[in-house]
């Protein structure tokens, strides 16, 4: 088991190396760059020397290789640099975001786990009755409703209805609350996104927990199991269910990976200072030491809780061990 | 509701369309209250004088203090007022070279130190003389001054090479704050990117990035009894249907910038009387670029043939109803002593009052050119206040003489890097966008060989006549000048076609007062005489 947890870990180098290589280069070939962005993206008047000057200072005329050794040594020195945007320190302005990213993203998953893991066992149970057909709805309207129009939905209906009962309109705040100062007025700011996001997220769960207990359900061994006169609630929830969640944690991880630099129109849509909005504006600005560094940043998230989930198959199936 | 709408935007340019705010100048106003502002725009950097964007003057402006600004009062006139200097803004000397500017007495800076005519040398030194390395943005609007000065305390003055009409409204660019000569000499010229210390109504309280920046109320501002707000907070919102949310929740009161008419409409019809909505023309507008080197381009029969078939007077109807932009004009923002008349505008190509002539004689022209079936690409932003809205009228406008368009909508660096640097594009929607209303440096923008202008044209006529404007103090002589400049780039050679001035519309809660809108969303953003009627 150690030996495969070291493994996964120095697997995890090549990997990041790869996405480093990979977002470096890309990135580079879009036309423009951030100092033209700064100085004449705005349409005034747009002097070329001040935008020499610019370049220059930011290090873009060095060479590719220059710059990319840069990036790369910056690991090695624990200095990840300036956003060429804002000029302040990545780790600051990425420490910001990364709070209510990590908080929205918890938040939309619990959500998601105590609608998914409810509904779709019983929507398994109950199949092809007039239960499941409602469940199977709602699980394919969530699929089908980006996240980010269902929040404006929210936001509007928030809207109207306050104005329309309590004379004054109402929306969810829109600077970051801090649930250690006012834990209510963080819970009125984030629960409506959470419910976006967290109802497309659950959405999907519903399938996949329905679709793997039905599987379940018909292995031998659950039929063994009734035979042997088990109560059914014994079966779902002791025999079942648990085999039944492999692939469900698989879904809910990635989801939860997704999250976390994912949810870049619900952020602007709630305007949410979190990791999504960040990166849609370093992209936009041209802004290649913050885009890069969100990019491995999400692609750590993501090898780590692939690495997690992995971990967690082996304590839900006894029979998968490795070696 | 629409009709009432309707007949208040007539009111015109400037206007201030209170729906239940009538007298509100009459009114004494009242101390303390927190202004929550939205902003589309996060800053990059503190420092004004290197940074293009309103992101940087609408939640920083108000820390800091000017030489002179436009007055706060009248920000539609073309007048302007002392900031830091005493008195009225003064009359040149020696021709028209000299500028000696008197500057208030104990005035300090919000750490305490005093500020005199060397802190105002030094930052007008940073702007026009930078040393090598410091990227100052607005340099070259200063080309005529020769030297600054402070022989006292108290004094400053401005030496130019030769008198320009251009001078003194440069002198009032909102990014040219004044800096203390003590942080510049201690800690160097980066420092005010990351760095916050200024003179003005507010003290600079924090900024959390990306989300939002706070001042608070300076007791020891230099005109007594403002300002009249306890503080403000600028709050980050990138999108537009969150920051008319919030207006609407009464999250903000205000955004500088601008909203498109739609948006004006659903914040009255939600809130009524709860509401202001004031307009004004905007200095910005856009312009249909024609790359002169690529053909058929480089044949001014061609780009005349398109600027004709535009119809912009019927264009100013329609477009006003749906996007940001409503007033048909020439080279000079609209309304200005050296803007053209209806007039004259009207003996320009492309704003013939007979439609009908104009486009016969587009079509004869494309004829003679070899051109009638002419096809190609518009190159536009993906934007669509207003660039994809004009781009789609443009394309419509052209169809109607058998020219067939598609529009290619990339976003803003890709659009820029076509003009900038690899130039294939064929024809363009570019836009202009100026804070001061500053004609003579203002047409830069459609000037052959500016680098601000993409159409590549060369005419040393067009060069020439810009020089001599910039070097003319004669008001009449400097008008004349110009419809032959406007002449040359907008008809007889045609580089550019101009499609319409942007229109700007600032719907506010109606507790806010004392605030005026300006023809730029630059201007006016001191907010010293802004107060909360609540």
């Amino acid at each position: 088991m150690y030996k495969y947890i070291i493994n996964r870990i120095l697997l995890m180098i090549p990997t990041l190396l790869g996405a480093a290589v990979l977002v470096f280069f890309v990135l580079r070939l879009a036309p423009g760059d951030v100092c033209e962005m700064r100085m004449a993206g705005t349409g005034l008047f747009a002097d070329p020397e001040a935008i020499a000057i610019c370049q220059e200072n930011l290090g873009l005329n060095d060479s590719k290789i220059v710059q990319f050794g840069r990036f790369i040594g910056g690991y090695f020195t624990f200095d990840l640099g300036i956003s060429m945007w804002t000029s302040r320190p990545i780790t600051e302005e990425i420490g910001l975001r990364f709070k209510l990213s990590m908080q929205l993203a918890l938040m939309a998953t619990i959500l998601s786990i105590i609608i998914a893991i409810p509904l779709g066992t019983i929507s398994a149970v109950k199949q092809n009755t007039w239960i499941d057909y409602v469940v199977r709805s709602f699980s394919i309207a969530g699929i089908a409703m980006p996240s980010f129009w269902l929040g404006i939905l929210i936001i509007l209906g928030l809207l109207i209805y306050t104005q329309a009962w309590f004379g004054t309109p109402w929306m969810p705040p829109i600077t970051y609350v801090s649930p250690f100062e006012d834990p209510l007025g963080n819970l009125a700011q984030l629960i409506w996104p959470a419910l976006a996001t967290g109802y497309r997220y659950a959405a999907v769960s519903v399938r996949m927990t329905r679709s793997a207990l039905l599987e379940v359900l018909r292995e031998d061994y659950v039929r063994t199991a009734r035979a042997k006169g088990l109560l059914e609630k014994v079966i779902i929830n002791r025999h079942a269910l648990k085999n039944a969640l492999l692939p469900v944690v698989t879904v809910i991880g990635m989801e939860f990976a997704f999250l976390m630099g994912g949810l870049v129109v619900t952020e602007q849509v709630f305007n949410l200072n979190g990791l999504g909005k960040l990166f849609v504006e370093a992209v936009l600005n041209h802004d290649y030491n913050m885009t890069q560094q969100l990019v491995m940043l999400v692609a750590l998230i993501f090898i780590l809780t692939n690495f997690f989930v992995d971990l967690l198959y082996a304590w839900l199936d006894p029979r998968i061990r490795y070696a | 509701m629409k009709r009432i709408l309707a007949s208040m935007i007539a009111l015109g340019a400037g206007a201030a369309i209170g729906l239940g705010a009538v007298g509100a100048s009459a009114q004494t106003p009242k101390s303390g209250g927190i202004l929550n502002f939205v902003v589309p725009s996060n800053p990059p950097s503190y420092d004004a004088h290197q940074e293009t964007t309103f992101g940087v003057i609408h939640p920083l402006a108000p820390v800091y203090s000017l030489l002179i600004k436009v007055n706060p009062d009248d920000p539609q006139s073309s007048d302007f007022i002392c900031d830091l200097c005493v008195g009225g803004v003064p009359e040149p000397t020696e021709n028209g070279t000299v500028y000696t500017f008197k500057i208030r007495t104990g005035v300090k800076f919000h750490d305490g130190t005093p500020l005199s005519s060397a802190d105002v040398k030094a930052s007008w030194d940073k702007i026009i003389f930078p040393p090598a390395g410091v990227p100052s943005s607005r340099k070259a609007f200063y080309t005529m001054v020769d030297s600054i000065e402070a022989p006292d305390a108290e004094t400053v003055i401005f030496k130019l090479k030769y008198p320009s009409p251009a001078f003194k409204p440069a002198l009032g660019d909102p990014f040219a704050w004044i800096y203390s000569k003590k942080d510049l000499d201690e800690h160097g010229y980066g420092w005010h990117k990351a760095n916050i210390n200024g003179s003005g109504p507010f003290i600079f309280v924090t900024h959390e990035a990306g989300s939002s920046i706070e001042g608070k109320k300076n007791p020891n501002y230099y005109v007594e009894g403002r300002p009249y707000l306890d503080g403000y907070k600028a709050i980050i919102a990138p999108k537009m249907s969150l920051r008319l949310q919030a207006i609407r929740a009464d999250q903000a009161a205000i955004e500088f910038r601008g909203f498109p008419p739609k948006a004006r409409d659903d914040l009255v019809k939600a809130l009524g009387d709860k509401i202001t909505v004031q307009e004004s023309n905007w200095n910005c507008g856009n312009m249909v670029v024609f790359n002169t080197k690529m053909p058929p381009f480089d044949d001014a029969r061609v780009r005349r043939a398109l600027t004709l078939a535009v119809d912009r007077w019927g264009g100013s109807e329609y477009l006003s109803k749906i996007a940001i932009v409503k007033t048909p004009g020439g080279v000079v923002f609209p309304g200005h002593e050296l803007a053209a008349t209806k007039e004259e505008l009207e003996s320009l190509a492309g704003f013939w009052p007979d439609i009908k002539a104009s486009r016969a004689e587009a079509k004869r022209l494309l004829k003679e050119a070899g051109h009638e079936n002419l096809t190609f690409d518009l190159h536009n932003r993906a934007v669509d206040q207003p660039y994809k809205i004009v781009g789609t009228w443009l394309i419509d406008q052209w169809k109607q003489i058998g020219v067939k368009v598609t529009q290619k909508a990339v976003p803003t660096a890709q659009w820029y890097d076509k003009y900038r640097k690899t130039r294939d594009y064929q024809v363009g929607l570019d836009a202009g966008c100026q804070s001061v209303v500053n004609p003579t440096v203002d047409v830069s923008k459609v000037l052959c060989g500016s680098t601000n202008n993409y159409t590549q044209c060369e005419n040393k006529e067009v060069q020439d006549l810009y020089d001599k404007m910039n070097k003319e103090g004669d008001k009449a002589k400097v008008r004349k000048m110009m419809r032959r400049f406007e002449k040359i780039v907008m008809d007889e050679e045609a580089y550019v076609g101009p499609a319409l001035w942007w229109y700007k519309i600032n719907p506010h809660r109606s507790y806010v007062k004392g605030w005026k809108i300006a023809p730029s969303h630059y201007l006016n953003q001191q907010l010293d005489n802004v107060w909360l009627d609540k």
